[in-house]
């Protein structure tokens, strides 16, 4: 299976296995990870806020409208800043890394 | 004046919206407060134009449509609304509760039924260090009295519709910077022309840039420095008012005593009662083994609990089971 790479909030590194059926927010939040997404992942709350590896900025699907207006209510937005809830997982991301943003 | 009632639901979003439906079937009459200044909970406040695709029989409806029709669904039943007020506490009398929020309204109830979802919605805090040290000082997270802002030097922050209507209604008045990370803004297009009138005409100020540091100043104002791409730079003001949104907070329901199971309250499948008797909770703030948090659930557990209120309510009447299909009364009380 693909996997994915984590930083999480304390900076502690580790790999998950992910199925490509599932969006990025999906995925962390069933492997346990400190990710609210209080909205259920319609992009409607910015509470799953990620900053993606500058490798891999490019190679994720193009954030939309909806997605860049909500980021205006997360906090430390960086040009790689992207809400987990609207990145979905193919093959191409094995490998994928991710650091999740402070609350 | 304490008003009275039978039961007193906390949270008006599409469960604690239908549980009035299901108490009402049984005679059984309902306040619901709320903290938002509308119904409809998260369905009208986070995602109204969103379609969701899962509710029976609806093949598409959205959070907006949703709270609509269930309002129009619980009209017969004369709900009474308390919007706009949180339940800061709640008090066991003889013969059940005195429900108080923070604005002073006290009802009186047999039972509290909790259909609070993930919480109250709160205003989204900067992740500032030290800033709640110049909470309600030099800043604000919502505007009570617009009067205190006269000739002041305000920064405003965000890009919504909060942020740029208040931009532009107090720059009549103060010296107005408006901060955004960007120059794109997602309130209405409307707001958003004039705040750049204004801007052009030089009433206010635009920057673009994220806040990173507050602190003292030698007088009574505060210092901000923000960040703005590669470089820093500071900003001297009386207020700073940030607007970035609504967050949601269990707030003062987890201080009431009741079994919580990570933040959310335990509650029996059977009665969907709390570990406190005549507390009841349903929807997204309950758990139990098995507990999907779906719009669905919180129907069926809002019909299940109101069985149960009904035995708090008429302790010596007997409830018969009927279908609004066929019965009369039922039907006479829906008005059809």
């Amino acid at each position: 299976m693909p996997k994915l790479i984590i930083i999480d909030r304390q900076g502690k590194k580790s790999e998950i296995e992910f199925d490509t059926n599932f969006t990025l927010m999906e995925t962390l939040r069933d492997n346990g990870y400190d990710i609210e997404a209080s909205c259920g992942g319609c992009c409607a709350c910015a509470t799953c806020h990620v900053y993606i590896d500058e490798k891999w900025v490019n190679k994720l699907n193009n954030m939309d409208d909806d997605e860049e207006s909500m980021l205006d209510q997360a906090f430390d937005v960086k040009n790689n800043s992207r809400l987990s809830c609207q990145i979905n997982l193919s093959e191409e991301l094995d490998g994928l890394k991710i650091e999740i943003a402070p609350e | 004046m304490t008003e009275k009632t039978d039961v007193v639901i906390i949270g008006a979003g599409p469960v604690g919206l239908f549980a009035v439906f299901e108490l009402g079937l049984l005679n059984i009459q309902c306040h619901l407060i709320d903290n938002l200044d509308k119904v409809g909970g998260q369905c009208a406040e986070l995602y109204p134009e969103k379609p969701i695709y899962d509710i029976p029989s609806r093949p598409v409806v959205t959070g907006q449509e949703l709270t609509d029709e269930l309002i129009k669904q619980i009209n017969p039943f004369k709900p009474k609304f308390h919007l706009n007020q949180q339940v800061e506490k709640i008090d066991k009398t003889e013969s059940g509760w005195i429900v108080g929020t923070n604005i002073g309204t006290k009802i009186e109830a047999k039972c509290i039924v909790i259909a609070a979802g993930a919480g109250s919605f709160v205003p989204r805090k900067p992740p500032i260090e030290n800033i709640q040290s110049f909470e309600n000082k030099n800043v604000f997270y919502a505007i009570r009295d617009k009067s205190m802002f006269k000739e002041k030097k305000l920064l405003i922050a965000g890009g919504g519709d909060s942020a740029l209507d208040w931009t532009n209604e107090l720059s009549k008045d103060s010296n107005v910077t408006l901060i955004h990370r960007r120059k794109e803004f997602r309130a209405a297009p409307d707001s958003v022309s004039k705040m750049q009138e204004l801007e052009t005409l030089g009433k206010i100020k635009f920057i673009k840039g994220q806040i990173k540091k507050i602190s003292n100043t030698p007088g009574s104002k505060i210092m901000l420095e923000y960040e703005n791409d590669e470089e820093r730079l500071n900003i001297e003001v009386d207020y700073l008012l940030p607007f970035f949104g609504l967050k949601m907070e269990l707030g003062p329901i987890a201080d009431w005593g009741l079994n919580l199971h990570e933040n959310l309250i335990r509650v029996d499948t059977k009665k969907f009662e709390t570990s406190t008797p005549s507390i009841f909770a349903i929807g997204d703030i309950n758990w139990y083994p098995g507990k999907l948090k779906l719009i669905l659930s919180g129907f069926h557990e809002s019909a299940l609990m109101a069985q149960e209120v009904f035995k708090y309510c008429f302790p010596d009447k007997k409830n018969i089971f009927r279908y609004t299909t066929s019965s009369k009364e039922l039907q006479k009380k829906l008005g059809v």
